[in-house]
């Protein structure tokens, strides 16, 4: 649905919205929810470094680990957590941008506001993704969107990354990209 | 995993994921808010036959770092000291409400039957039980030398496990149920074991045991090993003859001020000192040695309450078969 | 017996020696043997087809904890004689360890009574060596001799009578009326709190160890001081590769000792006790492999004399409970046979005339019991003998459900396992106790 040049171009758009909502790069945090939702922020990052000098990807962008706050960890399988790092600066008073691939339910970010709430106290926090696939089952809305992506429950959005899924990752997608599946064909429970 | 009940039966990848969900865990008491959702709802039911204090409250800490309920019942002015079956005990415990009962029996294989018995639902972990096996404290100390390891290859723990490091357990072996379990484990793990105590204080059969024996710790510490483990010594032992008097077993098995300087002459700068608590000063460890920057005996306290953490929520979340990463 | 009593034609029966012959009971005996047998049959006699059936010398189990009195709620007089019964066992040896002790008359003759009462074998109560099993004062052994139940079987089985003076006084003093002591051979302070076999195993769980060399040790002092003062021992539930090799020493030289090994350690190891599940729990304790293997060739070369069950029920509760507090014991009495053909006879060790040598004929001569165990020296059954039979079909196979059991206990290491055979009629004194794999009537009081 989406190819390489398609995701690349919609993170320069992002790049340019976030800058223009926060009237440039002061404060900015980005934080990428595990696991697709970290290289994102790092790629991101990079582009407002592109734009604006002035920004220090390095030190801006962090992972905030949401697993100890989901709500369905009863159900699933136990999962290992991943590490959150944060920018040196923390999160106290910045403008923090949750980052992540595909804005489904709002569960997950339900869980990461909550996360980032027991880690410090951002003046505001706001939300990106590349895919909004609809589908909300909480009153969440993502202030930045790569593409809106009109599915059904019974289909699955897949997202690709060569940071992740490249060769050096663990898949063998050599190059990035978005696609559906009927859920039928692919078991499993991927929002 | 339903249960934890040895290390006997974990597994290297089984051992890794608790150790590297325990890093988690430990990232979290560097937080504002030391605390995690996660086991918010469920109730945690320490069961202590036999007492422990130190125990007792890591795991309290634990549980109650995942936000669960916990229900503290020790033998003491308990049902059990008047008569009551174990049965019966735990099954108490379960209609009040009990997600997981950790429970420290003075009798080996006490939580294996526990958990195999039939008699209840929830998650039994080994807090210690008899002479057979301690599997979280064994889980900790492989945590304490991970991130040793990791700090001399200045590189995260995360993955990693034991390969390259010798380990030197002194002490009580026979009588020990932290000696087990870190044989088990440790080795699993990769690293290299060596167990050092008098013959008597040996168990039976020790040479089928995944690790190497001496006698003599002199011997062992002649090695230069990364990490030595003294194992708490009871004086009583003397009146059954697994030695003639403290003060021979002091002098050959002890880390007494001699041996402490071998070891920091001999082994790495970076090489520590574990004890799993409590000490027997003049004993089993010299002043010296017990107030010695090397010795971990404090970080293993701290260490101790992640690892609970990261066994508790793993084995409280999640029973349902495998799902894929959640990618919301 | 009455003379109502029907008569019983037992037909085509293998006899132990392996030849096939008709057998009648008339009254309280063998009446006659081969053809003649359905010649004298009338009209009101009974008919059993045996085909392919095994007819054995009633079982003498000189190994039985009946319970009573004390522990009526594990087992009593009456439900383990029925046990017994569907064993095929027509005499047991009721073992001392009750509450009280039998440690004097009075006891031993309730227990004779109790015996006489139920009516389903025979029941000879083994007399305490030392007041109460304390292992410090001999009992009254010649009262109990000759007091009413005859004893001639002495034993603390349970405990050792580790005292060596107390031993050899015991050993000399029963020869004043052809008695015999059965020693419980474990040496109690290498055995201290010892909760298994002493091994790889033990250390590996954590539970104390009982080694070998605690049963050897008093089994090679016995058997020198039984030589020292020319008396009868005989040594209960040998467990050890070790043990065998001690016995199989003492006979050579001509010392008076018998030995009995027990169903379970004939078939099962150490490698259970990893469940930590209490079933498995047993004094002296199951042992490895290679134990199993000299227990099984030291019978079948006669250096092991006897199969005794010890039978040891217990109630739930002391075996619904944590490894290191749960009683010590199996039931046995109803899966004897059974084990023992899977052991013995279907691995080709031994015969059933051997199986009649080890679990009648051997016992019932170690207890100088007349009427038990009679067997012709070449395997055949004779008339005229007193009819104490089981016939036994070892050709189909049950699995072990303890529930289904008579004795009042639940406590069988054998639950959900396959074995061989059944008992399908016992003959009592020429009365039919059990007929048709299922209890019948127990035998008039005399």
């Amino acid at each position: 649905m989406l190819s390489a040049a398609d995701i690349d171009r919609a993170l320069t758009r992002i790049a340019h919205e976030i800058l223009e909502s926060n009237k440039g790069p002061e404060n900015l945090v980005l934080l990428g929810i595990p696991r697709r939702g970290y290289p994102l922020a790092q790629r991101l990052a990079a582009k407002l470094a592109g734009i604006e000098p002035g920004f220090d990807p390095e030190a801006s962008t962090g992972q905030l680990d949401v697993t100890m706050y989901r709500d369905d960890l009863r159900r699933s399988t136990s999962r290992t957590p991943a590490p959150t790092r944060l920018p040196a600066r923390g999160v106290d008073g910045a403008v923090v941008v949750l980052v992540d691939d595909v804005l489904f339910s709002g569960r997950t970010i339900r869980a990461a506001l909550d996360a980032l709430s027991d880690i410090g106290r951002p003046d505001v926090v706001r939300l990106g993704v590349l895919v909004d696939r609809g589908h909300r089952e909480l009153p969440i809305r993502a202030d930045f969107v790569g593409k809106n992506l009109p599915t059904s429950t019974a289909e699955r959005v897949q997202v690709r990354l060569t940071e992740i899924d490249g060769p050096d990752g663990t898949g063998e997608s050599a190059e990035d990209g978005v696609s559906i599946f009927d859920r039928a064909d692919e078991p499993g429970d991927a929002r | 995993m339903k249960h934890l009940l040895s290390t006997a039966d974990l597994s290297r990848s089984d051992a890794l994921q608790i150790l590297d969900t325990a890093e988690e865990m430990a990232a979290v008491s560097g937080r504002e808010v030391k605390k995690l959702p996660a086991l918010r709802g469920r109730t945690v039911v320490n069961l202590f036959l036999e007492d422990s204090t130190r125990t007792r409250i890591s795991f309290e800490a634990a549980a109650k770092r995942l936000s669960a309920d916990v229900i503290n019942f020790s033998a003491k002015g308990s049902s059990v000291s008047k008569g009551e079956s174990l049965k019966d005990t735990v099954q108490t415990l379960e209609a009040i409400g009990a997600d997981a009962i950790v429970m420290r029996h003075w009798g080996s294989g006490a939580a294996a039957q526990l958990a195999s018995s039939g008699w209840i639902t929830s998650a039994v972990v080994n807090a210690g039980d008899g002479t057979h096996e301690h599997p979280t404290q064994a889980l900790l100390d492989a945590f304490t030398l991970r991130r040793h390891l990791s700090r001399r290859h200045g590189s995260a723990p995360h993955g990693r496990d034991l390969e390259g490091m010798h380990v030197v357990i002194v002490g009580d072996i026979l009588h020990s149920r932290v000696a087990r379990s870190n044989v088990w484990l440790l080795t699993t793990l990769g690293a290299r074991v060596t167990l050092a105590a008098p013959p008597t204080l040996m168990p039976f059969g020790v040479d089928a045991w995944p690790c190497e024996v001496t006698y003599s710790l002199d011997e062992a510490l002649a090695t230069g090993p990364d990490a030595v483990m003294m194992l708490r010594v009871q004086a009583e032992r003397m009146k059954d003859a697994f030695f003639p008097s403290a003060a021979e077993y002091t002098r050959s098995w002890g880390l007494t001020d001699e041996r402490l300087a071998v070891f920091e002459s001999t082994s790495a700068a970076d090489a520590i000192i574990m004890h799993p608590g409590p000490m027997n000063r003049g004993l089993e460890i010299s002043s010296a040695a017990a107030d010695s920057p090397r010795n971990t005996a404090l970080e293993q306290v701290t260490n101790g309450v992640s690892v609970r953490m990261a066994v508790l929520y793993l084995l409280l979340s999640g029973s349902a078969p495998d799902s894929q990463e959640a990618t919301v | 017996m009455t003379a109502t009593e029907p008569s019983h034609l037992i037909l085509g029966a293998t006899m132990p020696n392996g030849t096939t012959a008709d057998v009648l009971i008339q009254g309280e005996v063998i009446a006659a043997v081969g053809t003649d047998a359905a010649d004298r049959a009338d009209e009101a006699t009974v008919r059993i087809e045996a085909a392919g059936r095994v007819l054995l010398p009633g079982l003498v189990d000189l190994h039985t904890h009946l319970r009573e009195p004390g522990k009526e709620d594990a087992e009593t007089v009456e439900t383990g004689t029925r046990a017994a019964a569907m064993g095929g066992f027509t005499s047991v040896h009721a073992m001392a360890n009750s509450t009280p002790v039998a440690d004097t008359a009075g006891v031993v003759e309730q227990v004779w009574q109790l015996g006489q009462e139920a009516g389903w074998c025979d029941v000879h109560p083994v007399g305490a060596v030392t007041v109460g099993l304390a292992g410090e004062q001999l009992a009254e052994l010649g009262a109990m001799a000759q007091s009413r139940a005859q004893v001639r079987m002495f034993s603390d089985d349970g405990m050792c009578v580790q005292d060596p003076v107390l031993m050899r006084r015991a050993l000399e003093y029963v020869k004043a009326f052809d008695g015999f002591i059965a020693q419980h051979a474990q040496e109690p302070k290498l055995t201290a709190g010892a909760q298994m076999n002493e091994g790889e195993l033990s250390s590996m769980l954590g539970l104390a160890g009982w080694p070998a060399v605690a049963e050897e040790a008093i089994i090679a002092r016995d058997v020198l001081l039984a030589q020292h003062v020319g008396s009868r021992l005989h040594v209960c539930h040998v467990s050890t590769a070790g043990s065998v090799e001690i016995i199989r020493w003492a006979k050579e030289r001509g010392i008076e000792v018998t030995a009995e090994a027990t169903p379970h350690h004939l078939l099962l190891t150490e490698e259970l006790v990893r469940t930590y599940n209490p079933v498995f729990k047993v004094n002296p304790p199951l042992r490895r492999e290679s134990d199993v293997m000299a227990l099984r060739e030291g019978l079948a070369d006669g250096t092991i004399d006897t199969i005794g069950t010890d039978h040891a029920p217990h109630t739930a509760e002391t075996k619904e409970c944590e490894w290191t507090v749960a009683a010590m014991g199996m039931t046995g009495l109803e899966t004897a046979l059974p084990v023992v053909q899977h052991a013995l006879v279907d691995t080709g060790l031994m015969d059933w005339a051997g199986v009649a040598r080890v679990m009648s004929v051997n016992p019932a001569r170690i207890a100088r019991l007349e009427t038990q165990g009679q067997m012709d020296p070449d395997g055949g059954l004779a008339a005229g003998a007193p009819a104490h039979l089981a016939l036994y079909d070892p050709n189909i196979t049950r699995t072990v459900d303890p529930e289904t059991h008579t004795t009042k206990s639940r406590n069988s290491p054998y639950r959900g396992m396959e074995l061989p055979g059944q008992i399908t009629d016992v003959f009592y004194g020429g009365h039919p106790v059990v007929r048709d794999r299922a209890l019948s009537a127990p035998r008039q009081h005399r």
